[in-house]
């Protein structure tokens, strides 16, 4: 029983924490249960959906497959982490928004999260390019067209530098 | 005055944007206990005994309630309205735990647990011994003499049958030299995978159980539960929170009298029931697979003369919607393409699968397949034009059907044909494909589309809506109509401000979480019902709200209210326009006024008896890899006319989402079953090819705007249409590319391997070498 709970310490969306946890935890059941981080979903929980994606160290996984006890010593970034302190919305969410690529939401965190890694590698990828690498999450609401607009939208923003202030 | 019809953003954005809106998990306190249920092994028995002691001796189990200890009171599932009639109430045929088991993935028993790995422990160890019965999978033979009865009261097997019958078809089909077309068409089952499972809390408050849930149909879901559990209505509070989608699966009671059930058992104790990715394909809701026989009779102009449609409509083991499904595609029937001579039989059959319910299109994506799959069959082998042969034949202006009052106002299927073939260059396309040659070939198909907004008068159609202004002149709107993510709320917000004469449909605040002990009472979300019947009753009461706020302008700016209009948020004086004052301080006024103190509010009911005809068309363009067996859909468009467009941006990806659930079912999904066990074998998202972002081409969603005029916004059917004619287009292009007809989905390499070799366009070498 003793030996069933860890420490685990890690940054968590830029601030360093600590929680013990059930040495059989996912990651997404720390972050959701001990962080109250609504935005990891749970649609599978065996790494088919992609609803509970999350960077680790700035790369994307299923936090589903991925031991809570694993992330000691690294950095782990959310969705909560992307709006800026007064709740604005970074580009990434706001082209979202604008494209319509948000429906019931569920699968929403988990895009975004795999398109915060492709906008941060700060290369200009195709269409194709842009669809193999969103094509680990599922989503049935939006038929995939508006997420694609939505993370193509934001690519070129970003390439182009900084995005012009907003009327 | 003009919120209806733009592209504004939806309500929910923000929240959603960020990962802060609630669903169902989100709400529940951690101290919930868990519940894991013990699911039959068998596909048809009954329970002989359950041992439970092994399994509720393990750390952290409360307790087990078995198959023995639920309260022998069937009930039904269906998200339908309530009968008063006897004779149109739903079938009751399940109890919350079931002795006589009825399907590989059946309910048997539930472990209440402190977390969910001892829960999950204490159901593997939980041991069930049945007596076996024969089963059943196949729709056919589960009607034939002498196979296993699943339900007692339904011999043969058979739920219900129903016909039409038009002209005298036996008479007509007499007639010398026509040329007679006689086709059996198959579509598989199917799963709704909405991304968030279904999951449901529940606990006791002041003697009455409260229950959270994630469904599309709060008020219904409220009188299952207390029916299943025999209490009074008024005892069960049930709270529908932001959901991750629905698709008909969630149009359905599903685990929520089980889990009030048990939460009552244990004293109004928390508990909660998360279901699985896995228990969601077996023992939730499927598409019912419905084999279909159609046979046309027609002159060789091309003219029909009589038609026949025989469909068989798997049940599965309960009745959940029953023959609900297979009547709305015998309905299509008739209407689509007219014919004085029609005959029509549908049969709903149970068999030892799992329980077919709702999913959207709710039995037209079948039909859909089966009839204009057939439509480009009859042009085969009359050889006629598939475009021309749809619009020399297809219902025309004017047409009425008797039974729902519906009217054809608008030459709508022609209009939508017309972008639709110009957009795909169909024309040129289709012709120059037929004469190909060569392992690669490409094809063009067809297909057009039929669907009817709500239910009446098959059931009740009406909507309640509650109106209440704010001190600062924006307001409150609660409907029962759900937002499952389609962006209702936001259409309603849209409606309700111009209705009022707000300036910005943000300041209709929609109180999209609905909770039955305040939301007004209404249906929820199916049937692609909400935009139209909401439409009714936030007219109504808008109009009962807008009065309340005139009179009260009429007193304080002394101006007989007949001049006065609210406008832009601005009480204004109609004759020259001039604004009088702010709505904001109107609403100020009637709020602390101590001469007249009014809380200004609106609340009515609406009841609709009328319906709408919504239509559309699919054209799809694929390549075919003859040798690999492969079909790849490489362009589509479905052009759609559902009326006046609410939110145009919401109504585009409206039709993106049914695109893509119309690709998956004709290109990839189906979940399949051991004939020897009847066992699922493709119950989870690697091995049920769900369609992914790889699978899809751009998806091209256009509209033909007629304004509906029953609708008092013009608005009219779009949530399920865009699903029903993409299976049969992309059919109908493989058909063009290899001139070989395939009658049953999914169009996967298995069944494009064994029709290309049946139509010696490659060689299957393993079996000749046999």
């Amino acid at each position: 029983m003793k030996d069933q709970f860890r420490m685990v310490e890690f940054n968590l969306n830029g601030r360093d924490v600590a929680h013990v946890v059930d040495a059989r935890s996912s990651l997404t059941d720390m972050l959701r249960n001990d962080y109250r981080l609504t935005s990891v979903k749970k649609g599978c929980e065996v790494g088919e959906c992609g609803a509970c994606n999350v960077l680790i160290d700035g790369e994307c996984f299923n936090s589903c497959l991925y031991l809570a006890v694993w992330v000691r010593g690294k950095k782990v970034r959310t969705l909560e982490s992307l709006a800026g302190p007064g709740g604005e919305l970074s580009d990434l969410q706001q082209a979202f928004i604008d494209e319509t690529a948000i429906q019931c939401g569920f699968c929403t965190p988990g895009f975004m999260m795999t398109a915060v890694e492709i906008l941060e590698s700060g290369r200009e990828y195709s269409d194709d390019e842009l669809r193999k690498l969103l094509s680990g999450h599922l989503c049935r609401c939006t038929g995939y067209e508006n997420i694609l607009r939505a993370v193509r939208k934001a690519m070129h923003r970003r390439l182009e530098g900084p995005a012009p202030a907003r009327p | 005055m003009g919120n209806v019809g733009q592209s504004v953003t939806r309500l929910d954005a923000y929240d959603k944007a960020t990962g802060r809106a609630k669903y169902t998990d989100d709400l529940c306190d951690k101290s919930a206990l868990v519940l894991k249920i013990v699911h039959s092994t068998i596909a048809h028995g009954l329970v002989k005994s359950v041992e439970t002691s092994e399994a509720a001796a393990g750390r952290g189990v409360v307790r087990i309630f078995t198959c023995f200890e639920v309260p022998d009171i069937p009930f039904p599932t269906a998200g339908h309205p309530w009968s008063t009639d006897p004779h149109h109430q739903d079938i009751a045929d399940r109890l919350m735990l079931n002795r006589h088991v009825r399907y590989y993935g059946d309910d048997v028993a539930v472990v209440v647990a402190e977390d969910e790995v001892a829960a999950a422990r204490a159901a593997r160890l939980v041991k069930v011994e049945y007596e076996e019965l024969p089963f059943v999978l196949d729709v056919q033979e589960a009607m034939k003499d002498g196979t296993p009865r699943i339900h007692e009261e339904f011999p043969g097997n058979v739920l219900a049958h129903t016909s039409i019958n038009k002209g005298d078809y036996d008479g007509a089909i007499r007639e010398p030299g026509l040329i007679c077309v006689d086709r059996w068409y198959e579509t598989p089952v199917v799963q709704h995978c909405h991304i968030e499972n279904h999951i449901v809390f529940a606990y006791g408050e002041n003697g009455r159980l409260v229950i959270v849930s994630s469904t599309q149909i709060p008020h219904i879901v409220r009188r299952t539960v207390g029916q299943a559990l025999g209490l009074p209505w008024g005892k069960i509070r049930l709270i529908k929170p932001y959901i991750g989608g629905g698709f008909g699966n969630k149009q359905d009671t599903l685990y929520e009298p089980l889990t009030a059930f048990v939460s009552q058992q244990l004293g109004g104790r928390l508990v909660k029931m998360d279901v699985s990715r896995e228990e969601t394909f077996v023992s939730n809701r499927v598409r019912h697979s419905i084999r279909s026989h159609l046979v046309s009779w027609l002159r060789p102009d091309g003219t029909y003369v009589a038609r026949k449609l025989e469909c068989f409509s798997d049940q599965g083991a309960y009745a959940s919607h029953g023959h609900s499904i297979a009547a709305k595609g015998l309905g299509a029937f008739p209407q689509m393409y007219p014919c004085p001579h029609v005959r029509g039989d549908a049969y709903t059959v149970y068999t030892n699968k799992p329980v077919a319910g709702a999913m959207r299109g709710y039995g037209i994506p079948q039909a859909m397949f089966a009839v204009e799959s057939h439509t480009d069959d009859i042009c085969l082998a009359l050889g006629l034009d598939p475009e021309a042969f749809r619009r020399r034949n297809i219902m025309p202006v004017g047409y009425r059907d008797n039974f729902s009052k519906n009217e054809n106002y608008f030459d709508s299927f022609n209009q939508c044909a017309d972008r639709a073939v110009a957009y795909m260059d169909y024309r040129r396309k289709a012709a120059a494909y037929k004469k190909q040659a060569g392992p690669v070939r490409r094809g063009i198909g067809l297909s057009y589309l039929w669907y009817n907004t709500g239910v009446w008068p098959i059931s009740l159609e009406h909507s309640s809506c509650r109106m209440v202004l704010n001190q600062d002149g924006s307001m409150q709107l609660q409907v029962a109509e759900t937002e499952i993510g389609q962006g209702a709320d936001t259409a309603y917000a849209q409606m309700a401000a111009d209705v009022v004469g707000l300036r910005d449909y943000r300041d209709v605040h929609v109180i999209s979480c609905q909770d039955t002990d305040v939301t007004p009472f209404g249906l929820g979300a199916y049937a692609s019902r909400q935009t139209y019947v909401c439409g009714f009753s936030i007219r109504q009461t808008g109009q009962i709200l807008k009065d309340k706020i005139l009179r009260y302008a009429g007193e304080l700016t002394r101006t007989p209210v007949s001049s006065l209009n609210v406008v832009d948020s601005n009480i204004v004086r109609q004759t020259d326009g001039r604004i009088l004052m702010p709505l904001g301080d109107l609403a100020l006024e009637a709020f602390y006024s101590l001469e007249h103190s009014e809380h200004l509010t609106a609340e009515s009911t609406c009841q609709i008896k009328s319906n709408a005809y919504s239509f559309g068309c699919c054209i799809a363009e694929v390549e075919v890899d003859i040798p690999l067996c492969r079909a790849r859909l490489i362009k589509i468009v479905n052009v759609h006319d559902c009326g006046r467009l609410i939110n145009p941006a919401l109504a585009e990806a409206q039709v993106h989402g049914g695109m893509s659930m119309g690709i998956g079912f004709a290109l990839s999904e189906q979940l399949l079953f051991d004939p020897r066990t009847g066992r699922p074998l493709n119950g989870n998202l690697l091995d049920y090819k769900l369609s992914t972002f790889m699978d899809h081409p751009h998806l091209e969603a256009q509209f033909v705007e007629n304004y509906e005029p029953t609708s008092p916004f013009g608005t009219k059917a779009l949530g399920e249409p865009p699903a029903t004619p993409v299976a049969p287009a992309i059919r109908n292009a493989i058909l063009n590319a290899t001139g070989v007809a395939i009658d049953r989905l999914p169009l996967n390499p298995h069944i494009l391997f064994q029709r290309f070799t049946e139509e010696g366009l490659i060689r299957d070498s393993w079996r000749e070498e046999k």
